[in-house]
């Protein structure tokens, strides 16, 4: 593999957020309090923009470069240099960072732009555009990331910066709460994350006997990707505990991921999300950090692609999750919730995507996602901005008049996410169906087939739910109360333009990887082809034809029409009248669905509360047991300072009284020594002295070494 | 008097607070005025911070051997000799000591009870914590480590909350059976080592110097007591009586009890250094001196590690008193010592002592943050405040930040140790590794469920018009602050200063193996 190129620049892609945070969390308060909301919104939109013109500019030297040269790695220093091990603060643009960057500070500088206007009228918009920044910083470094340990830097941060936005109105309790289940749940995947990592950085630089003593190859480890990627031959055949040890650290991986990104068993932090301010909801929980675990998982394609037993745990769980949100979806009365689940069910083809080896369409999905579902997202902010906060369907109706450039843009990303043919959606969508279809499974023969059925399944149930919502809120009459109605408007003109350009991209960003029957340039796969070509080595295609690409795509179309009519069918007319009926006939599976299984009650039930109660329990054991017996020993050992108290009174202390009364009778009889004469007297001090001599010589002998 | 100061750096550091004691008592009036006192003190402990710095630039991590090294003989009876040294062993802990101490003086201007005999016992306490990181005689060592236990007594049973006797004689009790257990382990080693000489090359039978301890004798030749190896008999005496300052499960309970007690500064010194000394000694001690000992308790070290770090987690979920629960915290962020210090690796002891380093740091801010609140609410009951980042915003960040740093968030300093320990201790022990990893989570949980209590939600309308973080508090929380932003992104200070000495320290323990 060739050395790649330095750029010493790169550092500067996270570090202008970075600073944008700084100056708004330091002194944003003041400014804010002088002079205003505009410099708070202009400082972050600043960095975030002056980050994506670098990005621009990265992408173009990569994309002058020949493609096996495309790698731009700025080291900044030796960051945790310990024995063996050499972390390095270092970031790589490579393709796939590339196309990550330019999604993250691209969507992320809409958003920002956008928020100028949501957040106009929120009292701390400083504290808003400083953890937004921060965000954007911590995503960066998670995307630019040379190694595992600094992309874990950037995947708590994001993290972080999640809860902090969740939890922004803090003085809601319960949004407060939302922030906090976020990240524990992220925790937890994090902890999966961490113990993998461990596994395939020892497993890389050494290897552990049949006594299971560990035994390093030497060498400096600098565990950036390029070293791990090399190491894989010498991962190759290894085992822990019977298991591979590269399928188990995938695996370990992949939990990480179902985190971050939201999936079975882990999503359920995603839905409570939404407690935070809508333009966060598009930016961090729909287009950029809940797509970092597809990102992770496409970055370690060289060690996936050589386990079809975690590629197949992944696309198994990604189909699952797709499905099982859908369903949610279909039943959910809030605009934010329905997007929500949505977004879980879109992460979970981006993993089937990944999962059958097509790491190239998983994040292509991501892409195209990260347009139409950030789209989708700032125009629910549109709408509840509009609305005065409303967030419920049912209570919407009849906008599409009066807020035409949100309910176009809202209709095309729709359009988009539902897969109709031409928009982005369902280029990324149909693609990944195609490789669920025709990717051979080696472990599962049938894999495929199933894989595929549940992702068909997703899809036409995806195009169902948007247009119900589509229908409920835009069509019809509106529903709302006359003092909201009154207030009803367009947003300004900062909030309605990255409405439009994200319509756009999702109308035509799909051109750029058309399927490969269309015969026509596949950019995108092009583009990405130097990071995964090694990994595509490793996937065998089922040979599965022209016709059964035409085939499929055609049902795949037929599939997302026949949801879309069905939507129509359903609640074009009179919406909410249509949905309140419909929960009045199937009760119990409304309620069920509307309760979303009940999941979180289960997780209440089998998780929490036995968790808070062994920590009651280990708490009480701590303080009556291990310290009852420290108290135990003093008492004990203060009743027999009392009998030892009152032996020593009456038998040692009588002992001593009786000596000292023999000592006086003694002395009464030797009083006639004391002669008055100075001779005796230095004969008894020369007497003494020498005494002292003798001791004094027997000590040294005794305790002095002999010397 | 610059070459004399150079020359006698470790010794001037060390008795400058004891010169302190002097001018307060000495000076007329300073009973009438508490500012006087107060003054001398924070000259007297910003001195050995100067000096701090000074040893810092003139420290040569390269050199694995001892510097700035004091030694001359001083009870010659018993072969005692005076001799001070740092190390990369040590000196990460001289200078964490000079600048908490100076820090946790800042902290004690809010004392109002007696204060020359406060600060008088505070720099007496000082003193013996300097000298315990510098000795490298063992009785020398012995003599600081007992001189801190008398300040820090009185300290909590004085200036103390309300139950204040029943902690400081938990305390003074539970530290004094470590320190008997560490007197015999010291005579036992002593009359078992080998004829050598005095510094100044007078010949002595036996010795105390810990160099010589280390590279003369191996003990082998020792008879068994009581039916088990001496050097696994001496290693269990000195280890129970490190392992109850740092403090280790099942020894632990004291410390909730004195935290809870103790004054803001006094808290902050104990879990900044004071806990920091079980591990010193460990690695001063039982690594040096009996490395073949060492091995063979490796596991049992790690093991109890664990325990340290998962049940005091759950305990901390259990606490309803804020400081009881950051010194459960500690309980559990010690134990990653313990696990990292017995895989004897190089990432594992680099992080043993980095963790070490970091906790010195992050846990007085915790300590300091807890006083800042029980100044103004003279409680620290969590459940009984709410939505205080309404009313004190400043302090909220700063309480973020600092509950962050200890629960490891990558890009402040906590995270590289706890890294670092995972890291080496993995290759060793994979399992424990990985299972010691979940109090990683229930970290994060109690964390966060307190900061959701604490400062998040309806504001608690009794705490509605809160005093304002002051400048003097912002003087002892920002620097630290600073410091864990800092090391999360460059730790390469201290890992420089230390790593040279600890290789080489691991590499003679894995040549035991």
């Amino acid at each position: 593999m060739n050395e790649p190129l330095t750029v010493n620049y790169v550092w500067l892609i996270p570090f202008l957020p970075l600073c944008g945070a700084f100056v708004n969390g330091t002194v944003g308060w003041w400014l804010q309090k002088r002079f205003g909301r505009r410099p708070n919104g202009a400082i972050a939109n600043a960095a975030v923009w002056g980050a994506f013109l670098i990005s621009v500019q990265l992408f173009l030297t990569l994309r002058g470069l020949p493609p096996e040269q495309r790698a731009l790695v700025n080291h900044l220093y030796s960051w945790i240099p310990v024995g063996q091990l050499d972390v390095a603060l270092s970031f790589t643009v490579d393709p796939l960072s590339a196309v990550m960057i330019l999604v993250v500070t691209g969507v992320g500088g809409l958003i920002h732009l956008y928020s100028i206007g949501y957040m106009a009228h929120d009292k701390s918009v400083w504290r808003y555009f400083a953890y937004l920044n921060l965000f954007t910083f911590a995503m960066l470094v998670l995307v630019l990331a040379d190694n595992l340990l600094l992309m874990f830097v950037g995947w708590e941060g994001v993290g972080l910066c999640s809860y902090l936005l969740i939890g922004f109105w803090y003085q809601d309790v319960e949004k407060a709460k939302a922030g906090m289940k976020a990240f524990i749940v992220n925790r937890v995947g994090d902890f999966a994350f961490l113990a993998g990592m461990l596994l395939i950085l020892w497993g890389a630089a050494g290897y552990w006997d049949d006594a299971g003593r560990y035994t390093m190859t030497g060498g400096t480890l600098s565990v950036d990707f390029r070293w791990l990627a090399s190491a894989t031959t010498y991962l190759q055949g290894k085992e822990v505990l019977g298991v591979s040890l590269i399928t188990l650290a995938c695996i370990l991986f992949f939990i990480g991921a179902t985190g971050k990104s939201a999936q079975l068993p882990l999503y359920v932090w995603l839905p409570d999300a939404m407690a935070g301010p809508t333009p966060v909801s598009a930016l961090i929980h729909a287009a950029t950090m809940v797509t970092a675990g597809v990102y992770m998982v496409a970055r370690l394609n060289f060690l996936f692609a050589l386990s079809p037993a975690a590629l197949t745990v992944v696309s198994g769980v990604g189909a699952a999750t797709a499905l099982f949100a859908a369903t949610i979806g279909f039943a959910q009365r809030d605009i934010k919730k329905v997007l929500a689940y949505s977004t879980v069910s879109q992460l979970g083809f981006m993993f089937i995507g990944v999962g059958v080896g097509a790491f190239t369409a998983g994040i292509f999905h991501l892409m195209t996602h990260a347009f139409f579902k950030a789209c989708l997202f700032l125009c629910a902010g549109s709408v509840i901005h509009a609305m005065s906060g409303e967030q419920d369907a049912l209570k919407m109706g009849g906008l599409a008049k009066k807020m035409p450039f949100t309910f176009w843009t809202f209709l095309v990303s729709t359009l988009a996410i539902a897969g109709i043919p031409g928009l982005a959606g369902f280029f990324s969508k149909d693609e990944i169906l195609w490789k669920a279809f025709d990717t051979a499974n080696p472990v599962v023969a049938w894999w495929p087939y199933l894989v595929w059925g549940m992702g068909a399944t997703a899809a036409l149930g995806t195009a169902f739910y948007m247009f119900r919502l589509v229908y409920l809120t835009f069509a019809g009459e509106c529903r709302a109360d006359e003092e909201t109605k009154h207030h009803i408007h367009e947003s300004p003109w900062t909030m309605t333009l990255p409405l439009v350009a994200l319509a756009s991209l999702a109308a035509v960003a799909g051109w750029l990887g058309p399927p490969g029957v269309f015969n026509l340039p596949n950019t995108f796969e092009h583009w990405l082809e130097p990071v995964f070509g090694g990994a595509a080595r490793h996937i065998t295609s089922r040979e599965s034809g022209h016709g059964a690409e035409w085939g499929l795509m055609g049902l795949s179309v037929a599939l997302a029409v026949a949801g879309i009519l069905a939507a129509r069918a359903v609640y074009a007319k009179n919406g909410a009248e249509a949905a309140r009926r419909l929960s009045g006939r199937f009760p119990l599976i409304h309620q069920f669905v509307f309760n979303k299984y009940y999941v979180d009650e289960i997780y209440a039930a089998l998780v929490v509360r036995p968790f808070m109660g062994l920590t009651r329990v280990l708490g009480w054991i701590d303080a009556h047991i291990v310290d009852g017996i420290v108290n135990l020993v003093g008492k004990v050992t203060a009743v027999f300072a009392m009998i030892d108290g009152w032996i020593d009174l009456y038998i040692v202390d009588g002992m001593v009284n009786l000596t000292a009364w023999i000592v006086i009778a003694v002395g009464r009889k030797a009083k006639t020594v004391q002669t008055g004469r100075l001779q005796d007297y230095l004969y008894v001090m020369a007497g003494g002295a020498v005494l002292m001599l003798v001791v004094s010589y027997m000590v040294e002998r005794v305790f002095g070494g002999g010397r | 008097m610059i070459e004399f100061v150079m020359n006698h750096l470790l010794s001037v550091m060390t008795f400058t607070p004891l010169v302190g004691i002097v001018l307060i008592y000495a000076i007329p009036g300073t009973g009438a005025k508490p500012n006087v006192v107060r003054g001398i003190a924070t000259v007297v402990t910003g001195i050995p911070l100067v000096l701090g710095f000074v040893l810092w630039r003139g420290f040569d991590p390269a050199i694995t051997g001892l510097q700035f090294e004091e030694h001359t003989v001083w009870i010659r009876t018993f072969n005692i000799e005076y001799f001070m040294a740092v190390d990369g062993i040590s000196i990460s802990m001289v200078l964490l000591t000079v600048l908490i101490s100076f820090i946790a003086c800042l902290a004690s201007f809010g004392v109002e009870k007696s204060v020359r005999g406060f600060f008088a016992m505070f720099l007496l306490l000082e003193t013996g914590m300097i000298g315990v990181f510098c000795a490298l005689d063992f009785f020398l060592f012995y003599v600081f480590w007992e001189l801190m236990l008398l300040p820090m007594y009185f300290l909590i049973g004085i200036w103390g909350g309300p139950r204040k006797e029943y902690a400081a004689i938990k305390f003074f009790l539970y530290t004094l059976f470590g320190s008997v257990l560490m007197l015999l382990a010291m005579i036992a080693l002593y009359y078992n080592s080998r004829p050598t000489t005095l510094v100044d090359g007078t010949p002595a039978a036996h010795t105390f110097n810990f160099i010589k301890l280390m590279a003369e004798n191996d003990f082998s030749g020792a008879g068994p007591i009581l039916g088990i190896a001496f050097p696994k008999i001496i290693f269990a005496a000195l280890f129970i009586g490190f392992s109850i300052k740092i403090p280790m499960f099942p020894f632990h309970t004291w410390l909730p009890d004195a935290h809870v007690e103790a004054p803001t500064p006094i808290s902050v010194i104990l879990a900044g250094i004071l806990l920091k000394m079980g591990v010193y000694g460990i690695l001063r001690v039982n690594f040096t001196i009996l490395p073949e000992a060492t091995v063979w308790a490796a596991p049992a070290i790690a093991v109890f590690g664990v325990i340290n770090m998962v049940y005091g987690a759950f305990v901390c979920m259990a606490q309803k008193d804020l400081k009881k629960l950051i010194a459960y915290s500690s309980i559990s962020h010690m134990g990653f010592c313990l696990l990292a210090m017995a895989a004897f690796t190089d990432q594992g002891i680099s992080g043993c002592v980095l963790q070490m380093w970091n906790h010195g740091i992050i846990s007085p801010m915790l300590f300091l943050i807890a006083g800042v609140i029980y100044d103004r609410a003279h409680h620290r009951e969590i459940e009984r405040f709410g939505g205080l980042a309404q009313s004190m915003p400043e302090y909220s960040a700063l309480t973020g930040l600092a509950f962050m740093a200890s629960l490891g968030l990558p890009g402040l300093a906590g995270f590289i140790s706890e890294a670092l320990c995972f890291l080496g201790a993995f290759p060793v022990f994979r399992a424990l590794t990985i299972f010691s990893a979940i109090a990683v989570i229930i970290t994060a949980a109690y964390y966060l469920w307190t900061m959701q209590r604490m400062f998040l939600g309806k504001l608690n309308e009794k705490y509605a018009e809160m005093k304002p973080v002051t400048w003097r508090e912002r003087f002892t929380l920002y620097p630290l602050a600073v410091i864990i932003v800092i090391l999360g992104f460059y730790p390469m200070p201290v890992l420089d200063l230390i790593n040279p000495t600890l290789f080489w320290l691991v590499g003679t323990i894995r040549a035991a193996m």
